[in-house]
């Protein structure tokens, strides 16, 4: 006989099911203001602290306090509104058209918006983002990146700048730094650590930006980032988006179960920040944080974002199957464009009436690019890319194999 | 030269050439490599330029993705072929499709070294041959050389290619050929014509076969190791066999092999791999669809058991030049 009872295996359950509320206490949030900023040269162990709490700048009544106010031009935060909106609207049009059936596939950030929005602005013209298929704030914060062609990857049409051969949303721009999405998880994640990496030993001064989901973090190319980035101090930011959910999986499965994932920076020797995702103005300050130790030579910085998967994980999931419908409301970190609003108005820098006018100016530009773009046509109507861009660019020159290929697919054999 | 010596001439070249080739693995900096094939780059070439790596397969292969999309040109080292599958996701879903997915935005010009093969009483993890498992990969190029000579210059190449390159080397020829008469003592390619290997630049082709051995009787389709088997199988058996090199897997040459079986008629591939979906399988088809009113007897084929390779049963297992013969004999008496 044994002295202890059997053995039980633990699989950790979110406390929210469909039909019930959740219990958001897990989430350990720190007031506004309360969390301590370091200088950037800090010794990534003493950053054990803010890897375990949250740091916020914007209160309840949607005031800046506290030492990570980023005590940014009211310009440039209306640029960054702008910004979320733009991405919150062109998010919610793409979600129709493929409800129209326009395009087969959409992904939406509802809700994340101001972690790419306001992340993109601590970046430099050559940075170079390893983006996750959830950070299109990265692009769309940017007026020199065309709707019409993210569009166009969506409708895979004959002005595709990938040539038909991704889902939609795997976009790439180079010029943009922002790098070829891949659907197979983490994977960029060391990549991006390769390219800073690459970048030191070339002496040069960019950074780069990775991106990564809490779900993604149990895969292996998580920890070989890690690894990497704190061996050879590579000037990286290591963004890990906790929005809670990996497609129906709540955080916890993922390894989020008393603990937080800005820990893990921390075990590995990464100066870690764990910060309000939905609070645009701490975005701002702590990647400027980050961004400055990476371009200072001081190494890595892993940020968790706490945010909130407001909307369904794709359009081919159903939350309600595993979560409640409410649970966005009930989120306690609430919603960036609400939040960030609050702020412009409070220090006199929008109003109601500008937003609804900013609001309409952005849906006629959505609009009007989505219907430049259905002019290419699409997957749908037939207008896809010619045969032989299905053999280019799998090598930079065709090998004979696929040249004879082309020729039988050319002749329907 | 040996073929580490070769090889690690090759890497000496291009680091000289271009300033944007670095190279990092497990153990190749400092120390030079368990098989001494980076032996005094780090020493001429600095730590930045050479480098030790953590015990990461699929860190180091995507960590070279980033550094070749940044427009590094990296050769990494796998330690032994037998451990590239944590980084398979790396390889297959990322360095091989780069190009293709981002219709040219990004490029991922890297090159894998890898050591591979058997008859070392390696055992299961030291002796395996995963060419199989690239060739069926689209977007990346597979080669293994089968001497000094050819390693240069195909390293050389490799490494200039814009596309990813698993370059695979057989660990039984680092220091000699090897024909399977595990017995004898080892000739090192010091003796070896193929041992002369040219000081300097110089590159082979990725696209082409060489003619091992002309002959008349029948086509022998190989690579590594199993090139010097079969030219020990044809002499033992008197039997003159036309042996092809493959040197790069694929993409091949085609057209040397077809002209090469068209003109004997008979045609035996040989490899170290297992046999089931193994590459000889392609050579197989391919040679059946291109030659198939030549063909004067069934295609033979000649290779590791479909087994996980055993230590003690070394020499059962590998395909030496008593089995390889009886195969062309087979093939001869049809």
């Amino acid at each position: 006989m044994s002295e202890h009872d059997t053995l039980r295996l633990h699989v950790p359950e979110p406390t929210g099911r469909p039909g019930c509320q959740t219990d958001f206490s897990y989430l350990k949030v720190a007031r506004a203001g309360e969390v301590r900023r370091p200088p950037t040269d800090t010794a990534p162990a003493d950053t054990t602290d803010l890897a375990h709490t949250l740091i916020r700048v914007l209160d309840e009544e949607h005031k800046a306090v506290g030492p990570w106010d980023p005590q940014a031009d009211p310009q440039l935060l209306r640029r960054g509104l702008r910004a979320m909106m733009k991405t919150r609207i062109f998010d919610t049009r793409m979600q129709i058209a493929q409800r129209q059936k326009k395009i087969s596939f959409y992904m939406q950030c509802l809700g994340e918006e101001a972690i790419a929005c306001a992340h993109a602005l601590a970046l430099y013209h050559g940075d170079m983002c390893f983006p996750t298929y959830r950070q299109q704030g990265l692009l769309l914060s940017r007026d020199d990146v065309s709707m019409v062609d993210m569009m166009c990857q969506l409708m895979s049409n004959e002005h595709d700048l990938v040539k038909g051969r991704q889902l939609p949303v795997m976009y790439s721009f180079k010029r943009a730094g922002f790098f070829t999405i891949s659907g197979n998880l983490a994977t960029q994640f060391i990549q991006a650590v390769g390219w800073a990496m690459a970048s030191a030993i070339k002496n040069d001064t960019k950074i780069a930006s990775a991106w990564i989901g809490d779900g993604a973090t149990a895969e292996a190319d998580f920890h070989t980032a890690l690894t990497f980035a704190h061996v050879y101090r590579a000037p990286v930011i290591l963004n890990v988006v906790n929005n809670q959910w990996a497609i129906s999986t709540f955080q916890a499965i993922a390894g989020g179960e008393a603990t937080t994932f800005a820990a893990r920076g921390v075990g590995c020797g990464i100066a870690s920040l764990r910060v309000d995702g939905n609070d645009f103005l701490a975005v701002l300050a702590a990647s400027r944080w980050a961004a400055e130790r990476a371009r200072s030579n001081l190494g890595p910085t892993l940020i968790e974002w706490v945010t909130y998967r407001a909307g369904a994980h794709s359009t081919s999931d159903d939350p309600t199957k595993y979560r409640p419908a409410d649970d966005w409301q009930r989120f306690p970190l609430g919603d960036p464009i609400v939040r960030l609003k609050g702020h412009l108005m409070n220090i006199g820098a929008w109003s109601d009436q500008e937003h609804s006018q900013v609001q309409a100016e952005l849906e006629a530009d959505v609009a009007a690019a989505q219907k430049e773009a259905e002019r290419y046509g699409s997957l749908l109507d037939g207008h896809i890319p010619p045969i032989e861009s299905m053999f280019e660019d799998v090598y930079k020159d065709m090998p004979p194999h696929l040249q004879d290929q082309l020729q039988q697919a050319r002749a329907g054999v | 030269m040996t073929m580490i010596q070769a090889l690690r001439s090759a890497m000496d070249v291009m680091m000289e050439r271009d300033p944007n080739v670095v190279i990092f693995g497990q153990d190749v900096g400092y120390f030079g490599g368990v098989f001494r094939c980076t032996e005094g780059l780090q020493a001429k070439y600095g730590k930045s330029r050479v480098f030790d790596a953590p015990i990461s397969e699929g860190g180091i292969v995507g960590a070279a993705v980033g550094m070749a999309a940044y427009g590094l040109r990296p050769v990494v080292e796998i330690q032994f072929a037998d451990y590239f599958y944590p980084a398979s996701d790396q390889i297959v879903s990322e360095a091989a499709r780069l190009r293709y997915r981002s219709a040219g935005d990004f490029t991922a010009p890297l090159t894998i070294r890898m050591p591979c093969g058997g008859g070392i009483y390696g055992g299961q993890t030291h002796s395996q041959s995963p060419e199989a498992l690239f060739t069926h990969v689209c977007g990346i190029r597979t080669v293994m050389p089968s001497n000094p000579v050819d390693a240069k210059g195909l390293l050389i190449a490799s490494i200039e290619n814009d596309d990813p390159v698993i370059f695979l080397e057989p660990k039984r020829l680092y220091n000699g050929p090897f024909d399977g008469h595990h017995d004898r003592p080892i000739v090192p390619w010091s003796k070896h014509a193929l041992g002369e290997v040219p000081e300097g630049y110089y590159s082979l082709p990725l696209d082409s076969a060489a003619v091992f051995r002309p002959g008349k009787d029948l086509t022998v389709l190989a690579y590594g190791t199993m090139v010097w088997v079969c030219e020990a199988a044809a002499q033992e058996t008197g039997i003159d066999a036309e042996i092809i090199d493959l040197r790069t897997l694929w993409p091949l040459d085609l057209h040397t092999i077809v002209e090469s079986v068209k003109k004997t008629g008979r045609c035996v591939v040989v490899h170290e791999a297992t046999r089931t979906s193994g590459f000889g399988a392609e050579l197989v088809s391919l040679v059946q669809e291109h030659c198939f009113y030549h063909l004067e007897a069934p295609i033979e084929r000649v290779a590791g058991w479909d087994t996980p390779y055993p230590h003690a049963l070394e020499w059962a297992y590998f395909p030496g030049p008593e089995r390889v013969g009886q195969a062309f004999k087979r093939a001869m008496e049809d």
